[in-house]
């Protein structure tokens, strides 16, 4: 069952539709929503190795519908030190529950700081209006 | 910028909240909910599909038989009234420019279905016949319940007119995803009547996405995708829908390459390795994949490809470059995927 809308406050985004929720030197990473519902269905996650470096701005891996592919890209810079083993094998989770169970990778960042370079919900919101 | 046109069915696409994309020219459905979800209806139970941006193309009177049966890879004596034939129009090359459905109205009177990329140069090779698609809207029922909804029954590759739920169309036994099911002509404006009691009966309205990825399973081949002006139907699988014994544009080359093989061949192939595979990626061992999707009902990766001859029995194992990542996959005999029975 496809989610409703909804953008968490609490979350920090990025341009490319990419969420990060920070939690001291670590964030969980996910896609928004709006990334999601453009790519209908998830049916693959190429998820990158436990231990890969990862670099803000940068693709980390690859989500896959049935008709489309789209790059993972990174909000932060950091380590991976988990890959969601539930989304690996059922990547429609994410479409389920892109914030909660849907989530992708958790990263030990290498600057906590770049954290305050992502938008806030609002920001957010306001660049969905313009697409 | 091209207008895109629309079928008389837009409104109600647009109104079951379907993504609407362009298709050859056209403003078409790809999915109202989800393409897997569509598919499996299809495999199931029955879905309905909107093709009116197929063409139409109809020739009729002295030397009909004898013009189409010159220009078309099939023999349409091996064709009684009344019955459809899968065909392939073919240039000096051998190449298929189009493969198509005529119907065989009658010894003279024909009607050819084709693809909506493909009107324009049909309509070139086949200059004797009259484009008709303007009169037609095209509904597309498949799946193992399609018929019982309807209320109707027709043998597979056979047609005639009537009424379904109301509504005079050409019946036909024909579909492009190997479930029973039949294809409806109608008026146009006789569409959305259609449309709406074909969804009272409870069939589920589907998408172009899942209209290939249940060809794809079946390996019905995709022209532009598959086969193109640039392939022959030797190369591509298809010689059983070819009369080598009859002449026909481009059929000298076909019985050359019948004798003496060809360097590539279409084959059928399944991924071993997670990841999907698509159009234009490269296999290592030698060849180019021309459609690729998840096979919602395998649950795996499928895909088409040209491979050098030599790699072309089932079992062989190919290596898959995703976009990067070399990915095993072996040959498979066609169908992909196989109704039971």
């Amino acid at each position: 069952m496809a989610a409703d809308e909804s953008y968490p406050e609490e979350l920090r985004y990025h341009r490319e539709h990419d969420w990060a929720r920070v939690d001291g030197d670590t964030a969980t990473v996910g896609i928004t929503w709006y990334a999601q519902d453009a790519l209908g269905e998830l049916v693959h996650f190429e998820p990158p190795a436990e231990g890969a470096s990862v670099a803000a701005d940068e693709s980390y891996g690859e989500v896959e519908s049935v008709k489309a592919v789209s790059d993972l890209i990174s909000p932060l810079s950091g380590v991976v030190v988990e890959v969601n083993p539930i989304v690996v094998e059922e990547p429609e989770k994410v479409n389920d529950d892109p914030y909660g169970d849907g989530w992708l990778i958790k990263i030990r960042l290498s600057d906590p700081g770049e954290a305050d370079g992502l938008l806030d919900v609002a920001a957010y919101k306001a660049l969905l209006d313009e697409q | 910028m091209q207008t895109l046109r629309r079928t008389p069915l837009y409104e109600r696409h647009a109104a079951l909240g379907a993504r609407l994309v362009p298709f050859a020219g056209w403003e078409m459905p790809v999915q109202y909910t989800s393409i897997v979800g569509e598919h499996r209806a299809v495999r199931t139970s029955a879905g309905v599909f909107d093709v009116s941006h197929m063409g139409q193309l109809q020739i009729s009177g002295d030397g009909a038989h004898d013009y189409l049966q010159a220009r078309l890879s099939n023999n349409l004596d091996k064709a009684g009234d009344g019955d459809a034939q899968y065909t392939l129009l073919t240039n000096e090359q051998g190449g298929i420019v189009d493969d198509l459905i005529a119907y065989r109205r009658g010894t003279d009177d024909y009607l050819l279905v084709v693809n909506a990329s493909n009107v324009e140069p049909d309509h070139a090779s086949l200059s004797e016949t009259e484009d008709v698609s303007a009169d037609f809207a095209l509904l597309a029922v498949q799946g193992p319940e399609a018929l019982s909804r309807l209320g109707i029954d027709i043998a597979p590759f056979t047609f005639r007119e009537g009424d379904v739920l109301g509504v005079h169309c050409l019946i036909a036994g024909t579909g492009y995803t190997g479930e029973r099911g039949c294809e409806l002509g109608c008026a146009p404006d006789d569409a959305v009547t259609l449309w709406d009691a074909i969804l009272g009966a409870g069939v589920v309205p589907c998408g172009l996405g899942a209209r290939d990825t249940l060809r794809l399973e079946v390996c019905y081949p995709l022209h532009g995708n598959d086969i193109s002006p640039e392939r022959t139907p030797i190369e591509a699988g298809l010689g059983w829908a070819c009369d080598l014994e009859k002449e026909f544009t481009g059929v000298g080359l076909l019985r050359e390459q019948k004798v003496q093989g060809t360097a590539e061949k279409l084959v059928a192939f399944v991924m071993d390795d997670k990841g999907i595979p698509r159009q234009g990626m490269s296999i290592e061992e030698g060849g180019t994949v021309t459609s690729g999707s998840l096979s919602p009902m395998l649950d795996q990766g499928i895909g088409l490809a040209y491979v050098d001859a030599g790699l072309a029995a089932p079992e062989t194992k190919l290596t898959v470059d995703l976009r990067g990542r070399p990915r095993a996959a072996h040959i498979v005999k066609k169908p992909i995927y196989k109704r039971e029975e």
